[in-house]
């Protein structure tokens, strides 16, 4: 143990602001005590009682600053001393902007605000957004779990305020080319888009983007807004909006089937706009006779883009949704390394609507899957964990996404189904989507690479081969470069489409045989 | 009307009296003299009611001390059987218009600091400011102040005082808070505005010097002898607040060491309670947190008409007890904005544009944000015999708050 | 008058956001005018007193 201490002649400080200096210095390593302290006597007498004394303190006057340090070694006590100025000047640091806790506060800070974006918990989400459309705001709801009669209740105030509420459970929109939640960075044009999902949306906007054109807005409606409960309120909204706003030629709508009597609702009132609208309600039936002439009927996201840019640029032929020569022999390729074992497609999603689209393309192809989000009930996982056959499944689902992070965000929960997919001696085709853009993890490609090369490596030590097929939705522009993710994944021998839809018809060629075999 | 609305006006009101309180220290007089109620072997305390066996040690300390300064007992251990017997009564300080700071002990014998508030009629008083007794110990030396108050100083500046016809105080606490003190734990301006009236008003008195010299002396080295003023004032403004029907504006932050409790305007006389919470301090050479006791005393007075943490970002001098930076301190101020009901016309702060400090703490606004008002403080140690080992701020228990609000709607929302 | 929400395509945004501050910082990104509420459950999320400042707040 040893002590030490340094008195400075005639520099007062008060005894509050020597207590904060006083706790700076106690926290060193190997302090045992410290004091710091005007030299009055009491205080002088304080110094005594802990063993520091001698002349020099006795001489010490009230406005003489003494600081006196016990520590473990004499260099301990040393280093503290030496370091007394420091202390005695930190508290100018650590400066920081005031924080706005609430709702209320942030509208007084903001009054000319017109939009609020919720992320709270689901239970929460009533009371803010009534606040917000009370204050003329307009809502993008990102939260899920908000019970279906309070959705209503909130879209028919805003409704009644002319307010335009975007959600709940709304991932993506792109307002005069501000891109909200997840959203990519695509050009501004004059084709417009609504839907309920986010990453139907993202998937238009960016193939539009890469086919060269552009987006006027793209309204996300929250993923009910099309069931007959809520009777499409936000969609009709967004169609009215978009309707009157010049920049935008054409409309087109993304969504999973509509709710029966909201679809005759919505069809209605397509019927009767001024512009065209393309409709791609994914796996939605209609008779030809029920589109009217301003309805152009889309099965696929990838027909919706090419039909929508048809409307703005005459040239444009409508081609079909097809895979090419080039695209074939890869598939029969791939198929020639598999193992006779080897029969079936896992597909893992991060996006929904990805895995719903997929489900279409496979099921129409004759290929029947299963999944935790099945197109039909009947084809539904007795345990999402457990593939059946061909599988494909929602990662983004409630199992997945309850209190953990999305797997457009956090790779974790993904990664370990690769690998367990992998493993399985009966699949071929490993079907994946990466989703760049706002908010999504900066390097998807990355976050899952280790994971693919190991289910490969498996693969090829039971004798086979893993075919990975992904679509990657992005742009140019995107914060993540594109590029890179896509040379990423080349390079680690995946077959990559810039299309959800080209990357499953993929999968359908490279499960022909194989399906003909078994049925 | 809805209730909303007549709570909205109600608060109106209650923060109306609160910002339009005018306090002038009237009189320096000895406890029994002018406090209502204050009579025969009894000791006042602070925080909500209390009896001894559940007092924190701290208060059991400074009220051992009381005893012994009293006469009542020869010596603490005759004290200790006293009290432990209930020959002493023991009530709180806001149950007779009086506030006490730490352990907040009132006897008869002890001039009080008497503060009339003008707008209203009412009076408060508050007890001297000490760094010892009120803190627990209870030996001579720390009774030799309390005695030297009663028979030099209180005398003298009481006859002094007298000689002046009273001293308006809202222009010294105006002038303090643009200088820099919150006045709760930082009254360095306050006390030397102080110090300057009361040393020409002694002069002036013909006061013989030896009681003159010391009295000086006493007034110009004490820079928290304003505490006690200021205490007086808090309690002297919130009284004439109290009791409007509807109001759920809080008029009473007061601790036993044991126990916090609110009063609630609206809700009379009634204390919502919840344990004392624990300093986040800085602690005095040869002490640590080890040997805190909970949170005490009548002098979050202060926060409830808005000084104290509630003007800490007007009080750079005292940020360390923050342990932080200017701006935080700024933000608890601003942060306190947002749990109150209006900002006072004349109470302003430099730092923040000479904004009014926040004033009307609102129990459902409390309840919303979670916010909970944050008070400067002194700690005391846990064992009674101990003078003051440290300071820091603490925030008000939320319970008290929800308490109050249940309490509230109980009452009027049936 | 149009509707607000009309007005919305062909304003410049002005976003609260209220929640993940990661949407807050990808509109600063775009240059959007925002401001980031560090949101908690009302009353800490005690349903009994969210119930009664429905009534009294």
């Amino acid at each position: 143990m040893a002590s030490g201490f340094v008195i400075r002649k005639n520099q007062y400080y008060d005894s509050v602001f020597l207590m904060g200096v006083n706790k700076r210095l106690s926290q060193a390593e190997g302090v045992l005590q410290t004091a710091v302290l005007m030299g009055s006597d009491k205080n002088k007498q304080l110094l005594v009682d802990i063993g520091i004394g001698g002349d020099e303190i006795t001489k010490a006057n009230p406005n003489d600053l003494i600081v006196a340090v016990i520590g473990e070694s004499a260099q301990v006590v040393e280093s503290v001393l030496r370091e007394l100025d420091h202390a005695l000047h930190a508290f100018e640091e650590n400066l920081s902007g005031p924080r706005i806790h609430s709702l209320e506060d942030a509208i007084a800070e903001k009054p000319h605000a017109n939009l609020a974006v919720l992320s709270i918990p689901g239970e929460y989400v009533l009371r803010e957004a009534r606040k917000a459309l009370e204050d003329g705001l307009n809502l993008f709801i990102f939260s899920s779990n908000v019970p279906i009669e309070g959705e209503l209740e909130l879209k028919e105030l805003a409704a009644e305020k002319g307010l335009l509420v975007m959600g709940p459970d709304c991932g993506t929109s792109i307002l005069g080319g501000t891109g909200i939640g997840f959203a990519n960075v695509v050009n501004r044009g004059s084709i417009g888009a609504i839907g309920p999902s986010g990453t139907g949306l993202q998937e238009f906007t960016c193939q539009i983007h890469n086919a060269g054109y552009g987006i006027s807005h793209a309204i996300g409606t929250g993923s009910h807004d099309l069931s007959d409960e809520i009777g499409g309120i936000t969609t009709l909204q967004a169609l009215e909006a978009l309707e009157a706003n010049a920049q935008t030629k054409v409309i087109t709508i993304i969504a999973k089937p509509p709710g029966v009597a909201t679809l005759a609702l919505l069809l209605e009132r397509i019927k009767g706009c001024s512009k065209p609208v393309v409709g791609c309600f994914l796996g939605a039936r209609m008779e030809t006779a029920e589109w009217g002439d301003t309805l152009a009927w889309a099965p696929t996201i990838d027909h919706a883009v090419l039909s929508a840019i048809q409307h703005v640029d005459e040239k444009q032929e409508l081609a079909k949704l097809t895979l090419t020569n080039q695209e074939r022999d890869l598939a029969t390729n791939a198929r020639a390394s598999w193992t006779p074992e080897q029969r079936y497609v896992r597909g893992l999603f991060a996006g929904g609507t990805f895995c719903y689209q997929s489900q279409l393309i496979l099921t129409e192809a004759s290929i029947m899957t299963h999944s935790n989000a099945p197109l039909d009930p009947k084809n539904s996982l007795a345990h999402p964990d457990k593939s059946l056959e061909h599988t494909l499944i929602d990662m983004g689902d409630e199992t997945y996404t309850f209190g953990k992070p999305h797997p457009m965000i956090d790779s974790t929960m993904r990664s370990k189904r690769i690998l367990s997919e992998g493993r399985d001696p009966s699949v071929a085709v490993l079907l994946l989507d990466f989703i760049l853009g706002y908010n999504a993890s900066m390097d998807p490609v990355g976050d899952l690479l280790d994971a693919i090369f190991e289910a490969k490596q498996m693969k090829q030590q039971q004798g086979g081969e893993l075919t990975v097929v992904a679509s990657i939705c992005g742009t140019d522009k995107d914060p993540q470069e594109l590029d890179l993710q896509e040379k990423l994944l080349r390079e680690a021998g995946v077959i990559v489409f810039h299309s959800n839809a080209k990357a499953s018809l993929f999968c359908c060629e490279l499960l022909k045989p194989v399906q003909e075999s078994v049925s | 009307m809805d209730i909303k609305q007549k709570i909205e006006k109600a608060n109106k009101e209650t923060v109306g009296r609160l910002t339009s309180g005018d306090p002038v220290l009237v009189d320096i007089a000895p406890a029994g003299e002018v406090i209502p109620g204050l009579e025969g072997m009894m000791i006042t305390h602070s925080g909500p009611p209390i009896e001894w066996g559940r007092m924190c040690g701290a208060q059991q300390g400074a009220i051992i001390g009381m005893v012994l300064y009293e006469g009542w007992a020869a010596n603490p251990d005759e004290a200790r059987a006293m009290l432990e017997k209930d020959k002493i009564r023991l009530e709180p300080n806001h149950h007779h218009d009086a506030v006490g700071p730490m352990a907040g002990t009132i006897s008869p014998t002890a001039p009080v600091w008497v503060v009339e508030n003008r707008a209203f009629g009412n009076r408060a008083f508050c007890r001297q400011v000490e760094g010892r007794q009120q803190f627990g110990e209870f030996n001579e030396d720390a009774l030799d102040g309390l005695r030297q108050w009663r028979d030099v100083w209180a005398p003298t500046l009481r006859e002094a005082l007298q000689k002046m016809g009273g001293l308006e105080l809202n222009p010294i606490i105006i002038q303090a808070l643009q200088m820099g003190d919150e006045l709760h734990n930082r009254h360095s301006a306050s006390s030397s505005i102080f110090a300057n009236k009361m040393a020409i008003a002694i002069s002036e008195a013909d006061i013989p010097k030896e009681r003159a010299l010391p009295t000086l002396y006493y007034l110009v080295g004490h820079n928290l002898i304003f505490l006690g003023l200021a205490m007086a004032c808090g309690k002297a403004i919130t009284d004439p607040a109290s009791g409007i029907e509807y109001s759920t504006v809080v008029t009473a932050m007061a601790r036993n060491g044991t126990e916090f409790g609110i009063r609630v305007s609206g809700l009379g006389n009634e204390w919502y309670t919840a344990q004392a919470p624990v300093v986040d301090g800085l602690y005095l050479p040869g002490y640590s947190a080890g040997d805190a006791g909970l949170d005490m005393g009548d002098s979050a007075i202060a926060e409830t008409v808005g000084w104290g943490a509630f003007s800490l970002g007007g009080a750079p001098g005292i940020l360390t007890l923050v342990g932080g930076t200017p701006e935080d301190a700024l933000e608890h101020t601003r942060e306190m904005r947002k749990i109150t009901t209006s900002t006072h016309p004349t109470y302003r702060m430099p730092a923040l544009g000479f904004a009014g400090t926040s004033v009307g703490i609102d129990i459902r606004k409390v309840v919303q944000t979670n916010i909970n008002p944050i008070i400067d403080t002194a700690i005391a140690h846990k064992d009674p015999g101990y003078p003051i080992i440290g300071a820091g701020l603490v925030r008000a228990p939320i319970d008290c708050f929800k308490g109050a609000l249940i309490a509230f709607g109980q009452k009027y929302n049936n | 008058m149009k509707d607000k929400d009309q007005e919305l395509l062909l304003e410049k945004l002005v976003v609260i956001n209220v929640g993940v501050s990661g949407f807050a910082d990808s509109l600063e990104q775009q240059e959007v005018e925002v401001i980031q509420v560090d949101w908690s459950p009302p009353a800490g999320g005690d349903e009994e007193m969210i119930d009664l400042l429905e009534k009294l707040l």
